[in-house]
This record gives C-alpha cells, structure tokens and sequence, in this order.
C-alpha cells in the first residue's frame, strides 16, 4: 500500500492503492481526524453556549438551530469518522435507507402525540 | 413419480452423512437447521391448531361450557401467537435456510454459527412460552397484548410475563438470522448471479431481512417498556402517572404491520416459483415483481395506525392512514395480475404444490379485498373488534402464508429428503384443507358483520349467530383431518416416497441442479449464471428466449469484483449434470478440497443461557428477587464466556 | 479501510469484495436506528407529561415535589462526558489508523508524537479509558438524580431517560469490553494490517454508540 504521510500543510488526503482489488480509496490522515475533532469541539461548544442566552431560547430559532448542529455533527461523524463517504456506496445505503424511516417514524410519532402541531394559516 | 413398492433406496454418497443426535445439536449446515426449523415449525402448527380446534368447539353453539372465560383467553391467545411466531415465521425462516444459498450458488450462509444460533433461540423461546401451560397460566392478553389489560394492576399473574419475555427472546432470533441473510445475499452470490437474476423467492426473502431488522427493534423496545412496568414499577404505561397505554399500540403496530408482510412476503416468493415451474413458462412480469415486493414493505412501514382507526387519532391521522394503506394495496394487487398471466397460456401441470400456490392467489385476493374494505375508517368503525376482521387476516394468513408455504413444502420437500411426498395423498390434503378453510372463514364475513364480537368465549342464543358459527367449527374440524392427513403423507413419503433425483420438476434455478438431497457443500464447482433461468438456460432454452442473457454464444463469464474485473470463468453450471437419478459417486468436501466449517455446540449454549437469563425474570414475580438477580447474573456471565469462546475460535480449520 | 475480498484458500471470492462482517455490522447499525428511535421517540413523546417532579428543565414546585426542587440535569457535566466521548471517537480512528499502517514503521513521523501516533495499543487503551470515563460520568449522574429524589419509576421522566441513557450506557459498555479485548489481543499477538477489518468493525460500533449520544445530548439535555 503506497501511502503519503505526513502533514502536507493543506490538509492533503494520502493516496493508497488496494492493487488487489483495483480499489482507489482515500483514507484521511491524522491531520484531517485533527480538523473534524475540532470541528466537532466548536459545535459542541456553540450548542451549549447558546443554551445560557435565554433571549435565543425563547425564540423559535432555538429548536431548530439545535437540530441543524446536531444533525451536521451527526453527518460529520458518519461521513468521516466511519468513512461513509470513501467507503463502498453498499453501505451507505445500508445506512440511509433505515435512518430514513427511523426519522420519519419518529416524527409521525411525534404528531400523533400531538407535540408537532402543524398550524394552519 | 409414483411411489414404489419395494422402497429404492437414495443415491449413496461416497461418506456417511453423519447421523445421530450430536450431529444435529451442533450443526451449522444451512440444510440441517432448514429442516430443524422445518419439523419444529410443522409441530408448533400443529399445537396451533388444537388450539383452534377447541376455540371452535367452545364456540361451536350458543352458550357453550367446553373451557372456561380464562382458558378460552389463554387458548385465543396462544393460538395467535404460535401461529404468527412458532409456526408461520420459523416455517418462512426453514426455507430461507434450506433455499437461499442454493438459489444464490452459495456453500452455505455468512455466519453459520449464528445460524445455528437463531434456530435454538427459537426452539427454546418457544418452549419457554409454551411450559407456562404447565402451570395453567398462558399468556391470555391477546396476541397483541395490549395495555393496559396487559400491566400488572390488570393482570397480576405470570401469564403476561411468559408471553413479554418469551417475545423477547424469540426476537433475538429473527434479528441475528436477518443479519445473517442480508450479508449472505449481498455478498455470496455466484458469478454472473446479478441481483435482477436472482430467483423471487430470494428477493422476497432479501426484503423480508431488512423488515425484521427495522421491525423488531420496536417490538423489543415496547416489550421492554411493559417489562419494565412489570418488573420494576417503571410507568410506562400507567395512566395515573400520566402515562399513555396507546403508546403500546403505536408500538406494537409500528411493529406489526410490517410484521404481516413478513409473513406473507416468503409466501409470496415460494408461489413464484412454483407457478412458473408448472407452468412451464417464465415469471411474468419479473423486474415488477422485485419493485413492487420493495414498494410493499417501504410502505409497509407507514400504514400502521390503521389497526388503530378506533382509538380517536383525529380525522387527519385517520386519513393519512386509509391513504397509505389504501396505496399499499396496488402493488399487492400487481403481484396477483402477475401470477395469473404466469399461468395464462402454460403448459399447466396440477400437482399438489401447484394446487396450493394457486390456492393462495384466489384466497389472498379475497382476504385482501376485506382488507381494503377495512382501510376506509368510517367503514372500519362497523368492521373492527367483529369476526369480520377475523376473516380478514386468515384469509390472508391461513389462505395466504399457510397455502404458500405448503406449496413450498410439497415443493422442497423431494429436494431436502431426496423423497418425493406423495401425490395422492397430498390432494387429499388440499382438497380436505381447501373446503376446511373457506368453511371455516368465509361465514365470519357475515357473523362478523351481523355484530358478534371478536375475543368472546360465548355467544347468547337467538342473535342470528349460530348457523355461522356452526359451519366455521365444522370447517376447523375438517382442516384437522386434513394436517393429520398431512402427517400421514410426510411418515409415508419419508420411507417410501418416489426418488427425487436432482430436478423431479423440470424447474429452471440453481437449486434443482445439484442432487437431492444436496451434499454438504452444496456445489462441487461454484456455477456460473447465464440468466435468471439457468437450467432452462440449458435443457430447455426454448423457454427462456425472451429472457435477458449473457450474450448467444458467450462462453466466458466476467468476474468482476467492486467495478474491477479480476477474471474470468467458462460457462459452466455447477455439478455433474445428471440424469434423475446420478449413478456418481457424490464426492466429499475433502476430495474436492471444499474447506467446511465445524460443527460447534457453542450456539446452542449461548442461546440456552440466554433464555434461562430473560426466564429469571420471572421469579420476580414469584417474590423471590434474589434468587431472579442471581439468575440473571450467572447465566449472562455463563452467555459471556461461551460467546467469547465461540467468537475466539475460527470457523474453520487452517487451511 | 483496507477491505480484503476473501480470496482464495478454497472460499469463492465475494460478490462485492467487502468482507461479510462489514456488511454486517452495517445492517445492525442500521436496525439500531430503529431500536434508539424508539426510545428517543417514546422520551420525547413523554416531555413535559410528568405528573409529579422532578423535572429536567423546570423547577419543581409543591404539590407535585415536597419541597421546591431545581431543574435536575446538570447541562455544564454532560457538556464534559459529551466531549469526553466525542475525543474517544478521535482515539478510535488513530486506533484503526495505527493498526492498518503497522507494516509500515516511521508512517506518522519518527518524533514521540509519530511514536505514539503509531502506536495501536495507546489508542485502543485511550478509547477504552475515554469510554469507562464517559460510563463513570453516567454512573454519578445516576447516583445524584436518585439522591435527588429521580429514580426510574419515580414519574415519566424518570422512566423513559433512565431508560434511554441506561440502554446507550449498556451499549457503551458492550464497547469498552469490545475494545478492552482487542488490546489485550494486541498485547498477546499484536494487531496488524489483516487485522484492520476487526479493528474496523469495532470501530463502526463505536462511532455509531457516539452519534447516538449526539441525538441525545441535543435532544434531552439542550431541548426544553
């Protein structure tokens, strides 16, 4: 496996080959895990930072700001961390199809119940 | 094809299979744990149907005394439930076994041990359940065990718990087989065994793994909840608390609809290939079957509520429901248009498995015309709680699941035993079984529209109820002639039943080119698949001329692997192509250099450990706390060590 | 990572070239999509139905508390076991990195940082130590709500979170063994590139146990 390491100082990907298998995969190094742990650390911190501004809370962007980070968090993790992005389009299918109907199960569920309300006008 | 006086004897294989009690407790051939699961399931079916029996008979004419209000709930109960979870879903689960990896040119399935695994989950979850009969405290909430009848102020015996943790353990089971068939059909396909290639029942199989993947988690987690409750004063489902026993329904359902389409979709996917073989004619319509078996359990996921019309959702809840479910009936229908122009124009052949898989396309049809008529909610107000939706599910489940899988049995059996079952016999079992099911389930359409009510252990004189009822308990005594008849068929054939040989049927997939009953490691040569027909492909390529192919006169096949072509290999079809009867020697696994995994007794006691620690739960309720945490301790522990043992040893030799 | 088609040795290549387990593993991710979406549904469905307190953001007033009690959740703890477990994630990944390039000595750099960078043994301890850590934050949030007067079955509240962090705490722990194990594998015969699809696996796991804390951590905690 031909494999460039190091930092390259632009955040460059290595390259390896799986000659085998005819499999070009790109894998990120150290210096790419560094950037998405920090990214991860902002988010993680501006969520909690706007949970303590009470005006921000009362207002109708809270809930949805909150989801939006969450949901890049979530993405970021997936996508990088459990290389989702780079690896074979099989299992992101695998994974997609049911968070889907997770998802939507769960906000049917939440309609059911009454805590989505959809106003009308 | 005619059974002989002096039994022939099978084909000898060059080795002994191995027999005796050992070699069944530790296999982890697919083919033994199909059958495992085949006999189990048929036995469970037959505890089910006694449980009918005496529900017809209690109910057979107004005011009857046979059992009493407790045992009729508990009869009522347990009949659901072992018929959707000990017999339909195990007897689905035994031909996925036996048949996916043959269909798919496969040795055997990805994880073998897990395989083994799930079987002994089921048996041991299904005899847990059912040992509460000893104690005359079987479950008796209904197969749906709704709160908050279900939670301990309502029902404060341990009949409950049987039917919570027996749930639970039996979900153990169809998950780690789901995980097992998904990575086996994904990733063990022959070359050249494209996906639109594969045979129906595999697809239909395929689909049925990502509906219990997705579906049992919910169930587990409603169960969890009631367990909770139960167990340890949680208020999940207490009113008082604020708590709402709807909840459970939500979950339950969310659970259980796409719970039907599991029982009905491998159903589905036996009758087709039982109708094209018969008929001597491709699959009409393939590609639509596939999308529309995909389109049935996507939306499957969204109709769930409408088992709840009669709970207040409010109008928009109930709309969007009816519509969905409404929608979920037009690629259903598609299926039964697809079969009959199957049939239109063949070369009909009226065995018994074809009687059965046509059986289900008349009886489904009308099982599902009364299930479209309960997606309109104002009709489903009148409709809902009466014997009209009895009717309903077992048309569909009986007419449907019951008739596919028998078509199956009659189907598969010469290829599992290398014995035909007999045929004469077998019509006697469907015609006997046919009579007795529209007997017993068509006068409910009437009963049930008249008003009687569903659950009810007695029926009062003079509301007009007796005659159907009468006729619906005949019914059932006529189907329990017909299953001994059955029994009888499977006894006889077992010992004098026709030889099989490798293809009785003249069908066109991968698992009627291989002997019956199959060696161990299925293929000698892992074939190569020209189209979705591979034996018509070459014995009758007359048949397959529409058929999408491999290119005429292609002899070479392209192996490629993730977009990358790493070979390739002749046209060839798996093993010594014999006659009916091969005069070869089967050789072993050893002389063909096949690698086999090794028989294990691990699965088993991982999957008794497991169901001896949900069962200390139980003596929670028999007061003695101690000895249930104990219980549940040492066994998870003893489940520890033996898994890590399992997971520590390879699956083969080194080789 | 280094996905190996099992070639040879008498087994048929696979149709995809991806190992069984891989794919695997990713069909029970996906299921447990639906195992947690029922417990986080079933929490959300309950918010703000608690008969009687404590609540997670409300203070709670007499009659339904014997006497005044502030909002139990403690947001600046969880923000810490949050990011606890957010860097165990980090440690997974060097993990994984650490063993795939075992062939190839001096891959990270040759300074202490290249040194501990290549080290496997370092980042699946860290993993598993940042896992006990985040576990160790559950356990005193759990033992001060029940000091508090929270217990499972004390209201609804109680009940569905108790539950839902239980299980994620359940699965948490099932990790940390997981990981403990293949350190001790490392120790006793050392991991090394064959071994990256375990690795990898476990680490699939691992970082979905993350992302469900995400949902929760946001969904619980920061929502009111």
């Amino acid at each position: 496996m031909a494999h460039e390491t190091h930092d390259t100082g632009h955040g460059g990907h290595g390259h390896v080959d799986h000659a085998s298998l005819g499999e070009v995969h790109e894998h990120p190094t150290w210096h790419q895990y560094k950037w998405v742990a920090l990214i991860l650390t902002v988010i993680t911190v501006v969520e909690v930072w706007v949970y303590y501004i009470p005006s921000f809370v009362a207002s109708r962007l809270f809930v949805p700001a909150l989801l939006i980070m969450s949901a890049v968090k979530f993405a970021i993790v997936v996508m990088f961390y459990m290389h989702l992005k780079y690896d074979h389009k099989l299992f992101r299918a695998l994974f997609t199809g049911p968070l889907i109907i997770a998802i939507a199960t769960m906000v049917v569920l939440l309609f059911l119940f009454g805590h989505l309300v959809i106003r009308a006008g | 094809m005619a059974t002989a006086a002096a039994a022939p004897s099978l084909p000898h294989a060059g080795y002994t299979e191995p027999t005796g009690i050992w070699s069944w407790l530790t296999t982890v051939d697919h083919k033994r744990i199909g059958a495992l699961y085949l006999w189990t399931s048929l036995t469970w079916f037959c505890v089910g149907g006694l449980e009918a029996v005496m529900i017809r008979a209690q109910l057979q004419g107004p005011n009857g005394r046979l059992v009493s209000a407790e045992t009729y709930n508990q009869l009522f109960t347990m009949h659901g439930t072992t018929m959707v979870f000990l017999v339909i879903m195990p007897l689905s689960a035994a031909f996925f076994n036996l048949l996916i990896p043959l269909q798919i040119g496969a040795r055997d399935v990805a994880f073998p041990r897990l395989n083994a695994f799930s079987y002994w989950v089921y048996l041991f979850g299904s005899l847990f359940m059912n040992a509460s009969w000893l104690i005359r405290q079987a479950p008796d909430g209904g197969w749906f065990g709704y709160t908050p009848l279900t939670t301990l102020p309502f029902s404060q015996n341990l009949n409950i718990d049987f039917w919570m943790l027996g749930l639970q353990i039996l979900g153990v089971s169809s998950l780690a087989a789901g995980f097992n068939f998904i990575t086996t059909i994904i990733n063990m396909r022959a070359p050249g065994m494209h996906f639109m290639r594969m045979p129906i029942f595999t697809w239909m199989a395929f689909i049925v793994q990502f509906l219990l993947v997705l579906a049992f988690p919910v169930i587990t987690i409603a169960l969890v909840f009631l367990q909770f409750d139960r167990f340890f004063g949680t208020t999940f489902y207490l009113t008082t608390a604020g708590g709402d026993p709807l909840l459970w329904q939500h979950l339950f359902w969310i659970f259980g609809h796409p719970e039907v389409y599991i029982l009905i979709l491998p159903a589905f996917g036996l009758v087709s290939e039982v109708l094209p073989t018969f008929s001597r004619k491709p699959l009409f319509g393939y590609p639509v079957m596939v999308y529309s078996g995909m389109l049935i359990a996507f939306l499957g996921f969204g109709v769930w509520a409408h088992h709840m019309f009669a709970v207040g959702m409010g109008p928009i809840a109930d709309t969007l429901f009816a519509v969905t479910t409404m929608l979920i009936g037009i690629p259903t229908g598609v299926k039964i248009f697809n079969w009959i122009f199957t049939m239109w124009g063949g070369d009909l052949r009226f065995t018994v498995a074809m009687k059965f898989a046509i059986a289900l396309v008349g009886l489904f049809t009308i099982g599902g015309i009364s299930g479209v008529m309960h997606a309109s909610p104002p009709a489903d107000l009148q409709q809902t709680d009466t014997y009209f939706i009895v009717a309903h599910f077992h048309y569909v489940l009986f007419g449907g699941s019951m008739m596919g899988l028998f078509a199956g049995v009659y189907y598969y059996f010469p290829k599992l035993t290398g014995r035909l079952l007999s045929e004469k016999i077998g019509n006697w079992h469907f015609w006997l079984a046919f009579v007795g099911m529209n007997l017993t389930f068509m006068p409910m359409h009437w009963s049930g529209l008249v008003g009687m009510p569903r659950r009810t252990w007695v029926y009062d004189s003079g509301q007009g109820l007796e005659p159907f009822n009468l006729m619906s308990s005949i019914g059932a005594y006529i189907q329990a002639v017909s299953v001994i008849i059955f029994a009888y068929n499977v006894w006889v054939s077992r010992r004098r039943g026709g030889i099989a040989g490798n293809d009785p049927w003249g069908a066109p997939t991968l698992e009627w080119s291989i002997p019956s009953p199959p060696p161990d490691y299925n293929f000698a040569v892992v074939p190569t698949v020209t189209s979705r027909y591979p034996l018509w492909d070459r014995k009758s390529p007359e048949l397959t001329r529409e058929v999408p192919h491999t290119r005429e006169g292609e002899r070479a096949i392209n192996v490629d692997i993730a977009g990358k072509h790493v070979g390739h290999v002749d046209h060839a079809i798996g093993n010594p192509p014999g006659g009916a009867v091969s005069s070869e020697r089967i050789r072993t696994a050893k002389e063909l250099g096949i690698p086999m995994p090794n028989p294990t007794i691990k699965p088993l006691f991982v999957a008794l450990w497991m169901t001896l620690m949900f069962a200390s739960l139980i003596l929670i309720h028999k007061g003695k706390q101690p000895m249930a945490i104990a219980g549940i301790i040492t066994f998870a522990l003893a489940m520890t060590l033996t898994l890590y043992s399992w997971l520590l040893t390879p699956l083969e030799d080194e080789h | 990572m280094a996905t190996t088609a099992v070639v040879g040795h008498g087994h048929p290549p696979t149709t995809t070239g991806l190992d069984h387990r891989k794919i695997a593993i990713w069909a029970f991710i996906g299921s447990e999509c639906m195992l947690f979406t029922s417990l986080i549904s079933t929490y959300l469905i309950y918010k703000g139905r608690s008969v009687n307190g404590p609540f997670p953001h409300e203070v709670c007033n007499p009659p339904q508390c014997p006497t005044v009690m502030q909002p139990i959740l403690n947001i600046p703890v969880t923000s810490v076991s949050t990011f606890v477990l957010l860097m165990s994630s980090l440690a997974m990944v060097l993990a994984l990195a650490a063993v795939e390039n075992k062939d190839k000595p001096g891959w990270a750099g040759t300074g202490w940082w290249g040194r501990t960078l290549a080290s496997s043994r370092v980042w699946l301890m860290a993993t598993a130590i940042l896992g006990a850590t985040f576990l160790g934050f559950q356990a005193y949030e759990f033992t001060s709500f029940v000091h508090e007067g929270l217990t499972i079955r004390k209201n609804l509240f109680g009940s569905s979170f108790f539950t839902l962090t239980g299980f994620h705490g359940a699965h948490v722990t099932v990790g940390v063994l997981w990981l403990l194990t293949l350190f001790a594998i490392d120790v006793r015969r050392g991991l090394g590139p064959k071994d990256a699809l375990l690795v990898d696996i476990s680490a699939l796991y691992w970082h979905f146990v993350d992302v469900v804390w995400i949902a929760i951590f946001t969904l619980v905690y920061l929502i009111r």
